[in-house]
């Protein structure tokens, strides 16, 4: 079985698409100016796998990136 | 004003006014892509197209060698007089103009305008649901951002004909007609130096305000300059950029009936219907100038020549999008490039994706069952904004 997924958003990369937040709320926030973080330390709780690789494969800027642990 | 000849030889010397780009620019896309990944003409002083994502990509993040100075492709290029910050900045400048203005378009801020704009949709389509028949870019898409960007300028939204007068002068007529450019830009600022006065004795709770209040690194208010530069922005990139995605969206709804009825049956569909209609039906082509020799793609870009960075072929390229001439409500996968990429990313996209929502959401609420009239004709905009100026539909309200 796999391990367990890790999100990080590069602030450097991040715009601000805010398309992360509207697919996958649970993982990610946004601040004040709409630019995105992950929730927490980034780990993936059970059953969000898809929702994560959902929002990388979307972001405009390939801002996220997901690693296996 | 510069002639504009026919079309004969795409590849070597297109012109993204030519009546056959207008009415459906897509197969000339493939065409150009097919030859290579950035064309040029010598028309509009010299200008390039990128073709392929992967060429507009390279563009949009390389500020060295491609100023946002000038956003729009003309016949001429006058001296720099009316800059509209922050989409018409480079950096270093560009960073914190653009920080004043994305706080009252974060996706939470766009929520709070929702309601009313759901109010716009449903007094709009009051006035035409008993004819059975509507123009519905004259009398609803049209309508639904211009009076949702006047309630959060806080300007009355019963000024939008004068709004819609003014875009169509710098986007549409302004390309081959530098007075009508100007006159509109003049008139733009003389409207909004007034509404600046007024609040001086009389302070509001809107975006003019927020301006105006707006202080930089040290601490000083922002010029005159540059608060009349963002306004002029907000007011020309809010209005007929959503009102041409709204209209596509619609278009393409009349004319699929099985897209309609399953967006009608399963709502939860929304979200990517909407993500689908941006990239397939991209409204927006911004420009670059190049400032320094380099190459895109393998491609040498030379100074001199302005550059039509057209998010809309990027987002048609098959390399980067499976069935990319396809439109698929349910696409999961899809890094479109509609509202840009890199630093210019654009500020209103949350409030265009919540328009376009609520606007499609309402009419199908309402008018379940419509389609294309065939007694009328469907005429596009001309320029570097793509959208239906006229959409003659049929339906049975409810």
């Amino acid at each position: 079985m796999a391990g367990k997924l890790k999100i990080r958003v590069d602030q450097d990369k991040c715009q601000g698409h805010a398309r992360c937040k509207s697919l996958a709320p649970e993982l990610f926030n946004l601040d004040e100016f709409g630019n995105a973080h992950e929730i927490g330390d980034g780990t993936v709780p059970a059953g969000l796998e898809d929702k994560a690789w959902l929002a990388q494969t979307n972001c405009p800027e390939n801002a996220i990136e997901v690693t296996e642990e | 004003m510069p002639e504009h000849p026919p079309v004969s030889d795409w590849v070597h010397d297109f012109d993204h006014t030519d009546p056959r780009w207008t009415e459906n620019p897509f197969p000339i896309w493939d065409e150009l892509r097919n030859e290579c990944p950035v064309v040029h003409t010598k028309r509009f002083l010299g200008c390039y197209l990128p073709t392929t994502y992967q060429a507009v990509k390279e563009i949009a993040y390389d500020t060295e060698h491609f100023s946002s100075r000038r956003v729009i492709v003309r016949d001429v290029r006058p001296p720099i007089t009316n800059t509209a910050p922050p989409i018409t900045s480079d950096p270093p400048e560009h960073k914190p103009a653009k920080q004043l203005l994305l706080p009252p378009f974060t996706p939470d801020a766009m929520k709070k305008l929702e309601p009313r704009v759901r109010e716009i949709c449903n007094e709009l389509i009051d006035e035409f649901i008993e004819d059975g028949k509507c123009d519905a870019a004259a009398r609803y898409t049209k309508n639904i951002p211009v009076r949702a960007i006047a309630h959060m300028l806080g300007i009355p939204e019963k000024d939008s004909d004068l709004f819609i007068k003014w875009i169509h002068e710098i986007l549409e007529l302004g390309i081959k007609d530098d007075s009508a450019l100007m006159r509109a830009v003049h008139e733009m600022t003389a409207y909004f130096a007034g509404h600046i006065e007024a609040r001086k004795n009389n302070p509001t709770d809107d975006l003019i305000s927020t301006m105006m209040n707006a202080r930089d690194k040290d601490g000083q208010p922002l010029s005159d300059m540059h608060v009349l530069g963002s306004l002029r922005l907000l007011l020309i990139a809010g209005i007929d950029t959503t009102w041409s995605g709204i209209g596509s969206s619609l278009w393409h709804l009349a004319k699929t009936p099985a897209d309609r009825d399953r967006l009608i049956a399963e709502p939860e569909l929304m979200p990517t219907a909407i993500e689908e209609f941006l990239r397939a039906y991209s409204p927006v082509t911004m420009a670059r100038e190049v400032m320094k020799e380099t190459t895109i793609s393998g491609c040498p870009v030379k100074p001199g020549n302005m550059v039509l960075l057209s998010f809309p072929a990027a987002n048609r390229d098959p390399a980067m999008f499976p069935d990319a001439d396809k439109v698929v409500i349910d696409r999961k996968e899809n890094r479109h490039a509609a509202f840009g990429l890199g630093i210019h990313r654009c500020v209103g996209s949350n409030l265009a994706r919540m328009e376009m929502t609520v606007a499609i959401e309402e009419w199908l609420k309402r008018i379940p069952d419509f389609k294309l009239d065939p007694a009328g004709e469907v005429k596009w905009s001309e320029g570097t904004v793509r959208g239906p100026r006229q959409l003659p539909v049929l339906f049975k309200g409810k």
